[in-house]
C-alpha cells in the first residue's frame, strides 16, 4: 500500500476529437483510486509533456483513435527528456493497430491497451509497474 | 432463455406479449395516421420507397481532392446515389494543410481541403443535379459551404436551385466528435448565419443536419439522442426566430442524423415516436403552417457504436440488420459503416459490400413495396407511444436544467453522457450486456484480415505543394481584401456568409479565413467535469 495516490495524465494527442474512450478510462482510473488529470482535446505534444511535469504524474496515458499515434509519439519522445519524464510510465490505448505496436515500444511506449482492453487489465498493469518502480 | 424482467437501453421495460390493450393504455393510435400526413409518425411522404428508394450515401473521403474523386466515381458507378464526403482533421478545425498543428494528419481521416481548388478536383465530372452531396463538416462548416456554393456556381449550376447538406451542427461536437473551434455562443451565432443565408440564396440546400448520431456513440440512450438532438435543433430554430425569419422560411431545410445499432424495435419506434414528436413542435410550438417544415427528414445510419474490432466480420451481418432498421424507419438516406471501419478507413470492397447491402433491401427483400410495414404491431405501436413520451420527458428535463446551450456550455451533458458510457462499458466488459465476440462466443486467436488503408506522407508533401501553387497564381490583393471583410462583418456582428463567400472565391484557405473569425470570437475552452 503506497501512501500517495497514484498519479495519471490521461492526454488527447492531436486533432482527434473522439473523447468517448478516454473519458470512460478516465472514470474507471478515478474508480480504481488513482489521481486522474484529464488534458482535454486537441493537445500539441508539448501541452502533453508540459501538463505531465506541472501535475507531476507518475503515468502519462495517451488515447488515440484517428491513427497519428506514431508521429505524436515521435514528438512526444524528445519532449518528455526535457521535461525530465522519462522515468515515468508512458502507455497509449484505443485504435492503435497490432502492426504499430513495434513501432510505438520502439519509441518507448510501455505498454498499449488497444480497443477491447479490460479496465482491469489496465489498473493492474499501472498498480503493477509502479510498485516495481517505487 | 426465460428473464424476469427486461428492460431495454431507453429505460421501458419489455413485456412478453402486448396486445391492444396495451396500444390503448399507452395512448392509443391518436399519434399513428397516414403517411405523408401530420403527425408524419408513418413516415413524411405518402408513398415513402415505393416512389424512390433512400438515397445511399457511404461516407468517404481520404488523403486528396484526386483520390477521394476517383473513390466517388467508382461508389457512383456502383449504385450509389448521393455522396457524403470526408474531410481530414486539420480541414474539420480550420487549419491549413502547412499549419504545425497539422503535421501527421493530413489527408489522414478524410480529403484535405485548402482552397476552392480542392472542391473543383473533388467533384469534376459529378453531376451535381443528379447526385446530391453531404459535407461532414462542422466547425468550419461556414467555409465549406461557402465553398461549396462557390465551386457550384463557377461550374454554371443555379445556386438557387442546388440541393445538398452540410451537417453543420456544431452543439453536438461539444458533446461528442469534438471538432469545435470557436466557443459556444459564436458557434451557434455561425450556424444561424449558414440558415439566414441559405434560406435567401440557396432556399433547396440543407444547410444544418442535427445529429443525434454522436451522441449516442457518445453515451446517450436511443431516447435521449432524439431528445437531445431536438433540443438543439430548437436551439437553432430560436435563433432564426430572433433574427426576425418565420419558423416555415427556415425549418423545411433542416435535416437530421441518428444512429441505427440496438434492438430493431426501440429503434424503429424510436424513429416513429421522433417523428411525430417533432412535428408537434414545430406545428404547436413554433406556430409553422407548412407541412414540409414539420417534417423530420433524416439520414438513419453507419451505426459505428455496434460495430466490434473483434471478429470484424460479424459487423457485415450487423450492418444488414441496421439497414433493415433504417429501411423499417422510414430514413430519407442510408449510410453504413463498413465491416473494417473500427480499424481503418474502408476499402473499396467493403464499401462495395455496404452498398450492395442496401441494395439487397430495395431489390430483393421487399423493402420498398409498403409504407411503414410494422405499424398497427402492438408492440411497436406501444414502444413508440412509450418512446414518445420518454422522448418529451428528457427534454423537459432539459428545459429545467437551463437548457440545451447551458448544459453544453457548462459540460453537464458532456459529464452526464460520458458517465452511462462508463456503465455501458463495464457491462460490456462483465457480460451483463451481451456482445457476439466481444463477451460471449469469443474465439482464442482474433484472426485479422482486415486490409489496412495506407496512409502516405508524401500525400501531405504534395497537399502542400498544390497549397502553395495556388498561393502563388492568385490575387494577393483580392484575398487581403476579402478577408477584411470577414472579420468586419463578424466584429459587426453581420452574417458572415456573404464576405466568406467572396474569400473562398479569391481562393483565400481555410486556415487563413478561421484566423480572421478566431480575432473576434476566441477560442473555445472545453470544460472539464467529470
Amino acid at each position: 500500500m503506497t501512501k500517495n495516490k497514484i498519479r495519471v495524465l490521461v492526454g488527447k494527442p492531436g486533432l482527434d476529437g473522439h473523447d468517448h474512450g478516454a473519458k470512460v478510462v478516465v472514470r474507471a482510473l478515478m474508480d480504481a483510486g488513482f489521481e486522474v488529470i484529464y488534458t482535454g482535446l486537441r493537445k500539441t505534444p508539448r501541452q502533453i509533456a508540459e501538463a505531465a511535469a506541472n501535475e507531476n504524474v507518475d503515468v502519462i496515458g495517451l488515447s488515440s483513435m484517428a491513427g497519428s499515434h506514431i508521429p505524436f509519439c515521435e514528438k512526444l519522445k524528445p519532449l518528455l527528456k526535457e521535461y525530465g519524464l522519462e522515468d515515468k510510465l508512458w502507455i497509449i490505448g484505443g485504435n492503435v493497430p497490432v502492426k504499430d505496436h513495434d513501432v510505438l515500444q520502439k519509441i518507448g511506449i510501455d505498454a498499449i491497451f488497444p480497443t477491447g482492453s479490460h479496465f482491469e487489465d489496465i489498473i493492474d498493469y499501472i498498480k503493477n509497474r509502479y510498485r516495481q518502480l517505487a | 432463455m426465460t428473464q424476469d424482467k427486461i428492460i431495454n437501453e431507453s429505460g421501458i421495460e419489455v413485456k412478453a406479449l402486448y396486445t391492444q390493450e396495451d396500444v390503448d393504455a399507452s395512448g392509443g393510435i391518436e399519434m399513428v395516421g397516414l403517411p405523408g400526413e401530420y403527425p408524419f409518425t408513418r413516415g413524411i411522404h405518402k408513398e415513402m420507397y415505393r416512389k424512390r428508394p433512400w438515397t445511399m450515401r457511404q461516407y468517404t473521403g481520404f488523403a486528396n481532392a484526386k483520390d477521394t474523386n476517383e473513390r466517388f466515381h467508382y461508389l457512383i458507378e456502383n449504385g450509389q446515389t448521393g455522396l457524403n464526403v470526408a474531410f481530414d482533421l486539420p480541414t474539420q478545425t480550420g487549419l491549413d494543410t502547412d499549419d504545425p498543428m497539422a503535421e501527421g494528419e493530413v489527408g489522414r481521416v478524410g480529403m484535405a481541403v485548402d482552397t476552392l481548388r480542392d472542391f473543383e478536383i473533388a467533384f469534376d465530372g459529378i453531376d451535381l443535379e443528379k447526385i446530391t452531396v453531404s459535407l461532414t463538416i462542422n466547425g468550419s462548416a461556414a467555409i465549406l459551404i461557402a465553398m461549396y456554393l462557390a465551386m457550384a456556381e463557377k461550374r454554371g449550376y443555379d445556386v438557387a436551385k442546388l440541393r445538398g447538406t452540410a451537417q453543420n451542427d456544431i452543439l453536438k461536437e461539444f458533446i461528442g466528435r469534438g471538432t469545435w473551434i470557436f466557443p459556444v455562443e459564436p458557434s451557434i451565432k455561425l450556424v444561424g448565419d449558414t440558415i439566414e443565408y441559405c434560406a435567401k440564396n440557396a432556399p433547396k440546400y440543407s444547410p444544418v443536419s442535427v445529429c443525434g448520431y454522436h451522441i449516442r456513440e457518445s453515451g446517450a440512450t436511443p431516447e435521449q439522442e432524439m431528445a437531445y438532438a431536438f433540443c438543439i435543433a430548437k436551439a437553432y430554430a430560436d435563433d432564426m426566430l430572433k433574427r426576425g425569419l418565420h419558423i416555415d422560411e427556415f425549418a423545411g431545410r433542416l435535416s437530421y442524423n441518428f444512429n441505427i445499432f440496438g434492438n430493431i424495435f426501440e429503434q424503429v419506434a424510436k424513429f416513429r415516436a421522433g417523428r411525430g414528436l417533432w412535428a408537434k413542435i414545430i406545428k404547436e410550438d413554433y406556430g409553422a403552417k407548412d407541412p414540409k417544415s414539420m417534417w423530420l427528414r433524416m439520414i438513419a445510419a453507419g451505426g459505428g457504436g455496434g460495430l466490434t474490432i473483434e471478429q470484424p466480420e460479424n459487423n457485415i451481418v450487423r450492418g444488414a440488420y441496421y439497414a433493415l432498421i433504417s429501411a423499417l424507419s422510414g430514413a430519407q438516406t442510408m449510410a453504413l459503416c463498413c465491416f473494417d471501419e473500427a480499424y481503418t478507413i474502408p476499402s473499396e470492397y467493403a464499401q462495395r459490400i455496404s452498398l450492395r447491402t442496401m441494395q439487397l433491401l430495395i431489390e430483393e427483400m421487399g423493402l420498398c413495396e409498403t409504407v411503414d410495414p410494422l405499424a398497427g404491431s402492438y408492440y411497436v405501436e406501444t414502444m413508440t407511444n412509450e418512446m414518445r413520451k420518454k422522448m418529451e420527458e428528457t427534454m423537459a428535463e432539459v428545459e429545467a436544467e437551463g437548457g440545451i446551450v447551458k448544459m453544453v456550455s457548462e459540460g453537464t451533458i458532456q459529464s452526464k453522457v460520458s458517465a452511462q458510457a462508463f456503465e455501458m462499458q463495464k457491462n460490456l466488459q462483465s457480460g451483463a450486456f451481451p456482445k457476439v465476440g466481444v463477451n460471449c462466443y469469443k474465439i482464442d486467436q482474433e484472426e485479422n484480415e482486415v486490409e489496412f488503408h495506407p496512409y502516405d506522407t508524401k500525400d501531405a508533401d504534395q497537399q502542400i505543394e498544390n497549397l502553395n501553387a495556388v498561393k502563388a497564381e492568385r490575387s494577393q490583393t483580392e484575398v487581403d481584401r476579402t478577408l477584411a471583410m470577414v472579420k468586419a462583418a463578424a466584429e459587426a456582428d453581420d452574417n458572415v456568409m456573404p464576405a466568406i463567400v467572396e474569400a473562398v472565391k479569391a481562393y483565400a484557405t481555410v486556415g487563413e479565413i478561421t484566423k480572421k473569425l478566431v480575432e473576434v470570437y476566441g477560442y473555445y475552452q472545453e470544460p472539464i467535469r467529470f
